[in-house]
């Protein structure tokens, strides 16, 4: 019999119960909750006179509506002008005392995007079952975890049951051997991934990422990997635990202690693919190949390197991808054939549960340092995704660097990665922005997104227009 | 959850592949705390010419007149049509809580992204995977007869056609069983809770840094 894949391994750990319908009942350790996708859960609850089955399995945090502007964001909940976003977030607040749910709130230390929280405080660790009604919920694959975006419905069914109704998944694995180039980096990689197998590439499959360059990879870096599941079509990513998984979570707030430690450590380490298992499909691809990637139209996988052009329809034969790829230019205002260097930002966008960690805040920096962004570039947003993340960029000050070179430095939020907050495009504006999406109108109404890493977006911010970041750093002598 | 048996219904076209979460209901109505209410706000940026507001009398807003979903002819459409990878994108279930709140029974499609599908079944809403070749064909038919009529027979999983012509598909047994009797799967889920019990207990008992750990 061949082995197992770390997807089955999970799985199995976490199966209470296989029915004859060929569904299986999956005990779930974590959920994370927001403020957008919980409040009809909650209301389900109550309807049906029912309680949390473990609250110690909650963990709460608003982040999509909440302001970035600092003067706005010091009001608190009460503070936030848009009073539809004021009464979600105030909801959250409510259900969270009804429920006697644990919640970082607005303004409160432990407060970010869910998907920086769970990992940085060890609420999300190796082995775990995670879930939470956010597609993005992926990221926490990083950690050898099996993660993944619910709807609201099952928001409210692992809160009464602490189970999904699930059916097994397949097994993809995607191998990125060899090293990648200086300047290159883990949005670089999966951008190439979900290029080359297209969104919907990894639809009923949960996907490993392995391979060399997955395994020099930072944590942070896969967890922008793994986030990025869901574009390409997975609900759920990850990566085997190994030495950088267990000095990542070690001395997390919530991770275990002392002996628990040394039983979870024993136990993680088994949280691998076995050599002889077997995936029901392989991808492969080289690290020395990728190139910093600019995404040119409105699906994350109409992607191409940053030296490339904006495809022409032309040489699309099948006809539903032709008309996609001419709409996405008519929407995007490009020409077929037009480098993507020549493409000119109004904004640009460093944040969101892709983007937003510690290291992709000193990528930016080390870009930004000693710059001035573009006169032509109406803002450029620097959003942490958590208040430690903040505090930790103040603390080396990043947050100076980015002030110095015009960009604005913000509170933690979703922000401009989906426009809940006040943070906007406006109609026909591009942005180069460091999130997930760049669906028709995500950022704001009309908007243009290029998806890129945060050292393309900071150098996109300085130059006004798409260059190509390895350039740009030899230029600044960044090493 | 409504049942769902058997439907017959006008069929509708959105004849783009890859519709993500975020077209069919954009994220400014995401701010409701209801259920109710998405139906006007259904493909908000493709139907109407304006940038949509939560809480707007949206009968009042300029209509756009290329988007086939306005076109007299598939006033009152129940079946949608669709392309390759429909629902993809964000989990938001407020995509189906829209499809159903303006009136669509089932969904038609080549494939479906994995979130968005499920959330449909929680909502009495049907998706159907056909072959792309049946799609297509049954696009060609609706574009060329107006007051295209399908019905979709569940318990038999079959697609009708107007002429009688019927398609086979698919669909998990357990599913259908949810949908057929419009069963809450919370209290099917919750006869079982003597299993999950017992494997929590076990599961206390190799892993207790997963228990307790945030209060």
């Amino acid at each position: 019999m061949a082995g197992q894949t770390l997807y089955d391994k999970l799985w199995q750990d976490h199966l209470v119960k296989s029915r004859e319908d060929g569904t299986a009942l999956i005990y779930i350790d974590r959920h994370l909750i927001h403020e957008v996708t919980s409040p009809q859960a909650f209301e389900g609850l109550r309807l049906a006179g029912r309680k949390p089955w473990r609250k110690d399995s909650l963990v709460a945090t608003p982040d999509h509506n909440v302001p970035s502007e600092a003067s706005e964001r010091a009001g608190g909940v009460a503070g936030i002008r848009d009073e539809v976003s004021r009464i979600q977030v105030q909801t959250l607040d409510e259900n969270c005392r009804d429920f006697d749910v644990v919640q970082f709130g607005i303004n409160e230390p432990g407060q970010g995007i869910v998907h920086v929280i769970g990992p940085e405080t060890g609420a999300t660790l190796p082995g775990m079952t995670v879930v939470c009604g956010d597609s993005h919920t992926s990221t926490h694959g990083a950690l050898g975890a099996l993660a993944h975006g619910i709807g609201t419905s099952e928001v409210e069914h692992v809160m009464a049951t602490q189970c999904l109704i699930q059916k097994k998944m397949k097994n993809m694995l995607v191998r990125v051997d060899g090293v990648l180039g200086r300047g290159v980096t883990a949005k670089d990689v999966v951008l190439a991934i979900i290029g080359k197998i297209g969104t919907a590439g990894g639809t009923g499959y949960a996907i490993e990422f392995g391979g060399e360059v997955m395994r020099n990879m930072s944590m942070e870096g896969r967890m922008t990997v793994c986030n990025m599941a869901i574009e390409a079509g997975a609900r759920a990513g990850m990566v085997a635990v190994d030495q950088i998984t267990l000095d990542y979570v070690k001395d997390k707030p919530y991770a275990p202690k002392g002996a628990d430690w040394d039983r979870a450590v024993a136990a993680w380490s088994q949280l691998h693919s076995d050599d002889d298992a077997e995936f029901d499909a392989v991808i492969e691809l080289r690290g020395e190949e990728i190139e910093p990637q600019v995404s040119w139209g409105t699906s994350p996988e109409m992607v191409v390197a940053v030296s490339a052009q904006v495809p022409d329809p032309a040489a699309e034969a099948d006809a539903t991808k032709r008309a996609g790829v001419e709409r996405a230019l008519e929407y995007m205002g490009l020409t077929a054939g037009q480098k993507i260097t020549d493409i000119k930002l109004d904004r640009v966008f460093i944040g969101s549960c892709t983007n937003s960690r510690i290291e992709d805040l000193r990528a930016a920096a080390a870009v930004a340092k000693g710059q001035k962004k573009a006169d032509s570039v109406k803002q450029v947003l620097i959003v942490p995704g958590s208040q430690a993340v903040k505090a930790q960029a103040e603390k080396e000050g990043l947050d100076q660097i980015f002030i110095d070179a015009g960009f604005e430095w913000r509170e933690p939020s979703c922000s401009m990665c989906l426009a809940m907050n006040a943070d906007k495009l406006g109609a026909g504006e591009h942005c180069a922005s460091t999130s997930n999406r760049n669906f028709e109108g995500r950022q704001g109404y009309g908007g243009r997104t290029h998806l890129v890493s945060p050292g393309m977006a900071a150098a996109a911010a300085i130059a006004g227009h798409f260059v190509d970041v390895r350039e740009f750093a030899t230029q600044l002598e960044i090493a | 959850m409504k049942a769902f048996t058997q439907h017959k219904g006008l069929a509708a076209p959105m004849d783009r592949a890859n519709v993500d979460t975020d077209l069919i209901i954009p994220k400014q109505f995401l701010k409701s705390i209801k259920r109710t209410g998405f139906g006007p706000n259904l493909f908000d940026e493709l139907r109407y010419l304006d940038e949509g507001q939560p809480g707007q009398d949206c009968s009042q807003r300029p209509l756009n007149p290329e988007f086939p979903l306005n076109f007299p002819r598939y006033q009152g459409a129940s079946v949608l049509l669709a392309r390759k990878n429909f629902g993809c994108g964000s989990s938001r279930e407020h995509a189906p809580w829209a499809l159903d709140d303006h009136g669509f029974r089932a969904i038609i499609a080549p494939s479906f992204a994995d979130i968005f599908f499920n959330n449909c079944f929680k909502n009495g809403l049907l998706p159907i995977v056909l072959d792309e070749a049946i799609v297509d064909q049954l696009f060609e038919e609706m574009h060329a007869q107006e007051g295209y009529e399908l019905t979709i027979d569940l318990e038999k999983q079959q697609v009708v056609k107007p002429n009688g012509e019927t398609i086979d598909f698919e669909v998990d047994a357990f599913r259908k069983h949810c949908l057929l009797n419009g069963l809450d799967d919370i209290g099917l889920t919750l006869e079982d809770a003597d299993d999950i019990r017992t494997y929590e207990a076990k599961r206390r008992e190799q892993a207790p840094w997963l228990f307790d750990a945030v209060k």
